[in-house]
């Protein structure tokens, strides 16, 4: 079916692109997976619309942008309460609305958490890259001409009029996360835990973090109490392969969450954020406190269990 | 590494032989194709594992792993092919070149005689997507990185960083020593494979003019 023209971007906000869960599979050629770093909020998004929950949204930073409806369409805003509006009045978040063509939704001051995520029912159409139409940023592929979202872009979709029946769901309120301004990052240790002296790990699990306003989708910076490794090893190690939730401790001591546009590094990693949390690395915000929790693989396995539960049973009662 | 990640660690160091055993590890495991597996990255001296952890267990892949282990007949690694690359050494196209011949007291031409002398081995393609790895460059000519790292080293650089020596594809920040450049394209998101060199192929650099650059140009 022919792709309809649904949404023209009248201001791009400050950072938004079009993500969907991510591009798994080239990391031998050194393509990191990008994707949404809240993949909870878009997953949520699309099952809200009458999407899979792996179809392409917008992610939205800090300011979100302001777009016009072209075709009656439905949209469910979700993650940080980025105070999304239609035609000025607020609507809420974690359901789905109606626009009917023309419609504005526009965003306001941020309130809670740091990305937004926008689903269009039937999908936002632009060519997979490599499986996904994530963007990657750093190397310019994928998304809308590998870049962020420019006034004037048109966007289009595939069968939006079949998912106008999908307004007005909602999702459960109790599994909506509560973002707030100081976090606790559950971590696995390791992979090279060991090559840091016992008061550096104390260190790294008593001390309360910073973010840092030089962070971006390639990495969380964090300032606080510096993590020295044993005296006697190198700063760097033999590069390689990273994941987000990556805890790295470069030569000046600050930690650095790698998030999903990195696939190779050269520092040592004291520590791994748990999946679970994965979703929250994209709701911190620049002067957030940021503290980490050693938990053992099984806690983490519950935890991720319990997250996916609340996916099943939503996407379930939609049937 | 934490609950969705296998780190397998196959050396200490920087070796053919070392690079050798993760080829092949992660050839067999590319192979078998086992469900839940998301990713392979391999590198210098570990391979890591990105998995699904709903599909599959940590303990299967382990499981897997050592039935690869058992088996060394699956150790099959095709002939290594040998991959020429151009490259316009100095100048505006090289600005380091002159920084590297005086840091050994040599002469920049005999710079570029060392550096087309070996067949390099890929020994893994990271950092960005595409940017080979190539090892070892001669004592002669290994040079640490720039103290400062350039904000924005072009596509298509040749640098030199200690024993390595490597290629940028795209665009991008960087430290390494820039030697030279190519009109070579190292990564294309639309190639099949989106890499020009994948991990295990011989790279031979040879000088060219930059009149004859037009021929490689695409």
């Amino acid at each position: 079916m022919a792709d309809l023209e649904i949404l023209e971007i009248l201001s791009p906000g400050i950072f938004t692109s079009i993500q969907d869960l991510g591009r798994y599979g080239y990391g031998r050629y050194g393509v990191a997976p990008s994707g949404a770093l809240d993949s909870y909020a878009l997953r949520i998004a699309n099952l809200l619309v009458g999407n899979r929950p792996d179809q392409a949204g917008l992610e939205a930073m800090l300011l979100g942008p302001a777009i016009r409806a072209l075709a009656d369409i439905v949209v469910a805003v979700t993650g940080g309460n980025l105070q999304p509006r239609r035609n000025k009045q607020p609507i809420e978040m974690w359901r789905s609305h109606f626009l009917k063509k023309d419609d504005i939704l526009s965003f306001g001051s941020p309130s809670s958490g740091f990305r937004a995520y926008v689903a269009v029912g039937g999908g936002i159409s632009v060519p997979p890259v490599m499986g996904s139409r994530s963007t990657n940023l750093s190397s310019g592929f994928g998304g809308l001409q590998g870049r962020t979202l420019e006034k004037n872009d048109i966007l289009s979709s595939e069968n939006c009029f079949q998912h106008v029946k999908t307004d007005r769901r909602a999702f459960n309120a109790a599994w909506i996360p509560d973002y707030l301004n100081n976090w606790s990052l559950r971590v696995i240790w390791g992979p090279q835990d060991d090559h840091f002296p016992a008061e550096s790990r104390d260190s790294f699990l008593g001390a309360s973090y910073k973010m840092s306003s030089d962070s971006d989708r390639t990495g969380i910076r964090l300032q606080g109490p510096v993590i020295r490794h044993k005296p006697d090893m190198q700063t760097s190690i033999i590069s390689e392969g990273v994941i987000s939730g990556s805890v790295q401790i470069p030569g000046d001591g600050k930690p650095i969450i790698i998030l999903g546009e990195t696939v190779t590094g050269g520092y040592r990693k004291i520590a791994t954020v748990i999946s679970a949390d994965l979703p929250l690395l994209g709701q911190i915000k620049p002067g957030d406190a940021v503290r980490f929790k050693a938990v053992s693989l099984a806690e983490a396995q519950c935890a991720l269990a319990a997250v996916e539960e609340k996916v099943h049973k939503f996407e379930a009662s939609l049937k | 590494m934490g609950d969705r990640s296998l780190l397998v660690e196959l050396g200490d160091d920087i070796s053919p032989a070392v690079n050798q055993k993760v080829q092949e590890l992660f050839s067999a495991i590319d192979r078998q194709r086992s469900k839940g597996i998301l990713d392979l990255v391999p590198s210098y001296r570990s391979l890591l594992m990105i998995y699904d952890p709903l599909c599959i267990s940590f303990d299967e892949i382990k499981a897997g792993i050592k039935d690869i282990w058992n088996n060394p007949d699956q150790f099959r690694l095709p002939q290594p092919q040998t991959v020429k690359i151009p490259v316009v050494y100095g100048g505006e196209y090289g600005p380091d070149l002159e920084l590297v011949a005086q840091y050994h007291n040599l002469t920049p031409r005999e710079v570029i005689d060392f550096h087309t002398r070996p067949a390099y081995r890929v020994y893994m393609i990271g950092f960005t997507p595409g940017f080979p790895y190539l090892g070892e460059v001669p004592d002669a000519i290994a040079t640490p990185r720039r103290e400062t790292p350039r904000t924005l080293v072009p596509k298509g650089s040749v640098g030199i960083a200690q024993r390595q020596t490597g290629i940028y594809p795209v665009d991008s920040p960087g430290g390494w020593q820039i030697i030279g450049w190519t009109p070579v394209k190292l990564f294309d998101p639309f190639g099949k494979p989106p890499s020009h060199l994948v991990m295990g192929d011989r790279v031979q650099f040879h000088a060219i003019t930059a009149q004859e650059t037009g021929q490689w140009q695409t």
